[in-house]
């Protein structure tokens, strides 16, 4: 019997086989340089490619910005000169106007003011672990929006009215955004239900209404708002041209916004219905106690999406001659001060990255938020 | 309703008022008259108000002799044309920048969106930097960026860019191309060719498809179809003798005459929107190729399928179903975005129409045909998508 | 859903019942204690905010005047800057009392679309080039590119003309003038076509005003003026008598450093019946008697405004020409007050 071990011996081995080192080939620096940057020839040729593309875009950038900039000056003279790049004090003499547009001066701490309570009522709803939210959510939905309206028109508690035609700049622009949503909320979430009832009238009624409204470019919505919606008003009542865009884009949000809750709806399993009707809830409570609550947590990253496109489209207002930021850089381009080949060059360049911050920023949030709110759904 | 149950001295424990058909019936009544009510104050006020403002009702506005030019006359537009007639080259502009608009949206989008799944790393972070960087920046900066960007690079028509020297110019009035000008029956040739070798290779395909079905042996119904489309046209212009001038535009004081041109607004537009929709496209094309599990891949492998079978007839179709739903919704998005052609002055159907709502003050029945044609574009898309997807469904069994 | 349709049939008939007590503007003016103007969004010399929000120009100066005849205070305008497109909707929607935004006064938009009430400005069209082209008249240009703006009589003279002259050309027409001129200025095109007191004003924001010259040719008749709208006479009056008051001031000798020396001391019939010293002139249009005292006492004359905002003094530096009075050789003429 040992026989035949021994017979075998000369191919098995007795002892253990020293470990050997892993192959450089799969792990470390130069290994991961070779998997994903050299893999093969064309492989590199990308790598280098891409390499040169962004490196020369970077150059672009801070070259224009930095480099060859325009520092100081007190007008349009300095940036007329050759090779000049960004012309900085422009921005320094315009930046209160693209931040407050026209804004009577002495009373621009009203849009500071407002500024603030955004922050103060948004930072805290935007964290999930701060307590108080229903509150939280009433101050932002309901408390602030009021506050601001009163601030920024005026003509109440001794302030000074101040005309809507002299707002402007990212002022506008957030009152147009956040305006659009807040009002478009309750309104996309009637429609969403709307659209899911069983009765056939309402169905349908909301089906054309969300469809409509999806099926236009928002620039004709506008246009309609604001060359028709005097005509549709009784004769002599006026309807400020800052509002009749608000109300373009509410309704054409609202369309949006209801397609998004609805989706939210849809991912609400049945059993929750089911429950709440042997519970003998009636629709209404039914809906606001059971369903719309989880509906509502799973498309908060939609509406956030919903908010960054509206945010972009704001920029449209300029083209019914309300002053957005875009509309207000593009208004201060025409200044004979100023005017010099990079100005505009400048006034865009500003534009870009204050919408790409806060666009980037808020897409961010919503991804975050999309991870949160998926791995509670699994545990 | 359930009554049928019920013994006759049972009384109904439900009042008429909380039985839920009663509730619908009154609901969907109450809706409606609130709606109509709304719907005549509108039509109300509006007519009353246009009595007021002495402004004429109705669509014979649309024969008026407009009397103005546009920029890019893609149809006929002659001196004395109508406000009708400036519509519809509104109207072909649009197509024209939604047509351009998407094929190079979805050739970049694609592309980018491959690339984004690259192993490679630099490759990989590019299409992630092209994607956040153009998707969070509002397409009309975008539109403005390439404009004054194109115009600004671009010189002037005296000293023109020619990538084919007295072919082609590039300057600041835009892209002049040579005009294909065909003489005979060249051009009617290549065109009826066209439509046959079609017709033909699609009944070649079917015949092909049905004959593997059932033999198990392949056509190559591919190379075939290819040959039909483009070796029929190209027999055709033969046989006419070559029969083709190229006129070349030529230089005069001002600008460049003769030949086609592209006009800068039109080459800006299909810029902006083309990459900007194409960075959605490409986040639906990632998530189409991710929603194709590997072991799909790995299956197709091991059936002995090779690398580009596996992607044709594996992977492809998987995804595409996927990714043609969303990807529909981007096409119908760029469509729409072409509307803000009115802010760099290309002729599209909503700058013309705004130069109509000026000229003639005929605004609500400028704003009707714009939201008719959108919707139009919108309901009709809707319903090829639906009966796409119903399609699919079949397909999946 | 029906809820919010209830409030929303409520407010409409709310609204409606609102609107039911709407009199003629002048009342209307007169109760909210200001005139809604309408002006051009920034056209330099004729209705420009400066740099702290205060606008400055003709048409802007024209609303004040008004105000001075109705309030005795300049300072009761509201302005509201109207794109072209804009401007015949919000004047007939309410919004604005009056329009004061370089308006070309034409049969069609006078029949239709308002009344116009006045000639504050003569003008016409013209073509502006690079000097470095070499051109010396406009019937060199065919096979130009020229940039003008949408919704406006430009548009349509310039095809007319290009048509009678039997040239080529083509046309880039943008929504708003900034962009006009940024495309003019960015080599788009040739020629850039406006009123020609806009293309002075528009001269002033391009990169290098000097390399750019104004061809002789008019090519068009472009009487701007105010516009109100039609079927309100009483309101109609008013603004039309503001503008005579403002040339008859000027063609009198009137002006506002003078103004209270005359009304005390003139003798000439003419000047007392302007001040609100003979006659009821004022009240007969609802306004008080000295509401010609008022408008030059507190804008001066025409003469006066011209020269501030456009004249020779002025960055724009525009020749009285064809606006100078009736009886210096010029169109501006003014029915007597009596």
């Amino acid at each position: 019997m040992t026989d035949a071990t021994q017979h075998s011996g000369a191919y098995v081995r007795e002892t253990l086989a020293e470990a050997r080192e892993a192959p450089g080939r799969f792990f470390g620096p130069i290994a991961w340089m070779r998997q994903h940057l050299f893999g093969s020839v064309i492989d590199t040729l990308l790598t280098f490619l891409g390499v040169a593309i962004i490196a020369w875009l970077a150059w672009q950038v801070i070259d224009f910005a930095f480099l060859r900039a325009v520092w100081t000056g007190e007008n349009g003279e300095v940036c007329r000169k050759e090779g000049a790049g960004a012309c900085w004090p422009y921005v320094e003499a315009y930046w209160k106007q693209f931040v407050y547009g026209r804004y009577p001066i002495e009373e621009r701490w009203r849009p500071t003011l407002v500024f603030a309570l955004f922050a103060a009522t948004l930072v805290p709803l935007a964290i999930p672990s701060v307590p108080y939210k229903r509150l939280n959510v009433f101050l932002f939905l309901v408390a602030f929006p009021v506050v601001s309206f009163f601030l920024l028109t005026g003509g109440v508690f001794g302030l000074v009215e101040v005309e809507t035609t002299v707002w402007g700049g990212l002022l506008v622009t957030l009152i147009v955004a956040l305006t659009g949503i807040v009002c478009s909320l309750p309104f996309g979430i009637l429609l969403a239900l709307g659209r899911r009832s069983k009765l056939p009238i309402i169905r349908i009624l909301c089906i054309v209404f969300i469809e409509f409204w999806r099926g236009v470019p928002l620039i004709t919505v506008l246009f309609m708002a604001s060359n028709m919606l005097p005509l549709f008003m009784p004769a002599g009542m006026e309807v400020d041209k800052l509002l009749r865009a608000l109300i373009g884009v509410a309704l054409f949000t609202g369309a949006y916004l209801a397609e998004t809750i609805r989706g939210g709806l849809q991912a609400i399993p049945k059993g929750q219905y089911e429950g709440a009707m042997a519970l003998g809830l009636g629709y209404w409570q039914m809906m606001g106690l059971i369903v719309m609550p989880q509906a509502l947590k799973m498309v908060i990253p939609g509406i956030v999406n919903s908010f960054i496109s509206l945010f972009k489209d704001t920029t449209l207002v300029l083209i019914v001659s309300l002053f957005d930021l875009l509309g207000m850089i593009q208004a201060s381009l025409a200044d004979p001060i100023w005017i010099s080949p990079v100005t505009g060059k400048t006034g865009y360049f500003v534009a870009a990255v204050t919408f790409w911050v806060f666009c980037f920023g808020m897409s961010r949030y919503s991804q975050w938020m999309e991870r949160r709110l998926a791995t509670g759904h699994k545990r | 309703m359930a009554e049928d149950h019920r013994s006759a001295d049972e009384a109904p424990r439900v009042p008429w008022y909380n039985d839920p058909i009663w509730r619908g019936y009154v609901f969907q009544g109450l809706t409606l008259i609130v709606v109509a009510g709304i719907a005549w104050t509108i039509v109300h006020n509006t007519a009353v108000n246009l009595e007021k403002r002495h402004i004429a009702q109705g669509f014979g506005f649309l024969s008026t002799t407009a009397g103005f030019d546009l920029a890019q006359e893609s149809i006929s537009f002659p001196k004395d044309a109508s406000y009708g007639r400036a519509l519809l080259v509104g109207l072909v502009n649009t197509v024209i920048v939604a047509v351009a608009g998407i094929v190079f949206a979805t050739i970049v989008g694609f592309l980018v969106g491959v690339g984004r799944l690259s192993h490679n790393f630099v490759i990989s972070r590019l299409c992630t930097g092209y994607v956040e960087l153009l998707r969070n920046i509002p397409l009309l900066l975008q539109i403005f960026f390439w404009y004054f960007a194109v115009l600004g690079v671009l010189p002037s028509p005296r000293d023109s860019i020619q990538p084919v020297p007295g072919w082609v110019f590039l300057n600041n009035r835009g892209l002049y191309l040579p005009e294909f000008r065909f003489g005979g029956f060249a051009g009617d040739g290549i065109f009826y060719g066209l439509i046959f070798g079609l017709v033909v290779s699609w009944f070649v395909r079917r015949w092909a498809s049905k004959r593997q079905m059932e033999t198990g042996q392949p056509f190559p119904a591919g190379w075939t179809s290819v040959a039909l489309i483009v070796g029929l046209p190209l027999v055709l212009f033969a046989a006419s003798g070559f029969d083709l001038t190229l006129v070349a535009p030529k230089k005069s004081v001002f600008n460049l005459s003769g030949g086609i041109q592209i006009i800068p607004e039109l080459m800006a537009l299909v810029l902006a929107i083309s990459l900007y929709t194409a960075s959605f496209i490409a986040e639906v094309v990632r998530a189409g190729i991710l929603a194709v599990s590997h072991g799909q891949t790995e299956a197709a492998r091991s059936l002995g399928l090779s690398h580009g079978q596996t992607l044709r007839l594996v992977v492809i179709p998987q995804a595409m179903r996927v990714i043609i739903p969303p990807l529909t919704n981007q096409y119908l998005n760029l469509t729409k975005n072409s509307s803000l052609a009115v802010a760099i002055a290309y002729p599209d159907l909503v700058s013309v129409g705004g130069i109509v709502l000026n000229q003639s003050g005929q605004a609500i029945e400028v704003i009707a045909i714009w939201m008719a044609i959108y919707l139009g574009t919108s309901v009709a898309t809707a319903m090829i998508m639906n009966a796409y997807n119903r399609r699919m469904a079949i397909v999946e069994r | 859903m029906t809820k919010t349709m209830i409030v929303a049939t409520f407010g409409v008939a709310l609204a409606a019942s609102v609107a039911g007590a709407s009199a003629g503007t002048l009342d209307d003016v007169k109760a909210k204690g200001f005139i809604q103007c309408g002006v051009s969004q920034g056209l330099a010399g004729f209705s420009q905010p400066d740099s702290a929000g205060n606008w400055a120009g003709l048409d802007v100066d024209f609303c004040r005047s008004i105000a001075a005849a109705i309030f005795n205070d300049t300072s009761k305008v509201k302005f509201t800057p109207l794109s072209a497109k804009e401007r015949f909707t919000a004047l007939q929607s309410g919004e604005i009392d009056v329009l004061s935004r370089n308006t070309t006064w034409t049969m069609s938009r006078d029949t239709k679309q308002g009344k116009f009430a006045g000639v504050m400005y003569y003008d016409g069209q013209g073509f502006m080039v690079r000097k470095s082209l070499g051109i010396t008249s406009a019937k060199q240009l065919g096979g130009a590119s020229v940039c003008t703006n949408t919704g406006t009589t430009t548009e349509l003279n310039l095809a007319d003309w290009f048509r009678t002259q039997k040239l080529d050309y083509k046309v880039v027409s943008f929504e708003k003038s900034e962009e006009v001129v940024k495309a003019y200025d960015a080599g788009r095109c040739d020629v850039l076509t406006t009123d020609a007191s806009g293309l002075y004003a528009e001269r002033l924001k391009l990169t290098k005003p000097d390399e750019h010259i104004v061809l002789p040719e008019i090519i068009s008749k472009e009487p701007l003026g105010p516009m109100v709208r039609q079927g309100d006479d009483a309101w109609f009056n008013v603004v039309k008598w503001t503008y005579f008051a403002l040339l008859s001031a000027e063609e009198a000798g009137v002006t506002k450093a003078n103004v209270d020396e005359m009304k005390a001391k003139s003798e000439n019939p003419d000047i007392k019946r302007l001040l609100g010293k003979d006659g009821s002139f004022g009240t007969d249009i609802g306004l008080t008697n000295d509401w010609a005292y008022q408008i030059v006492k507190l804008m001066g004359n025409y003469g006066e405004l011209f020269e501030k905002n456009v004249g020779e003094t002025s960055p724009l530096k525009i020749s009285r020409g064809i606006n100078a009075l009736w009886s210096k050789g010029g169109l501006q003429y003014a029915p007597p007050i009596r």
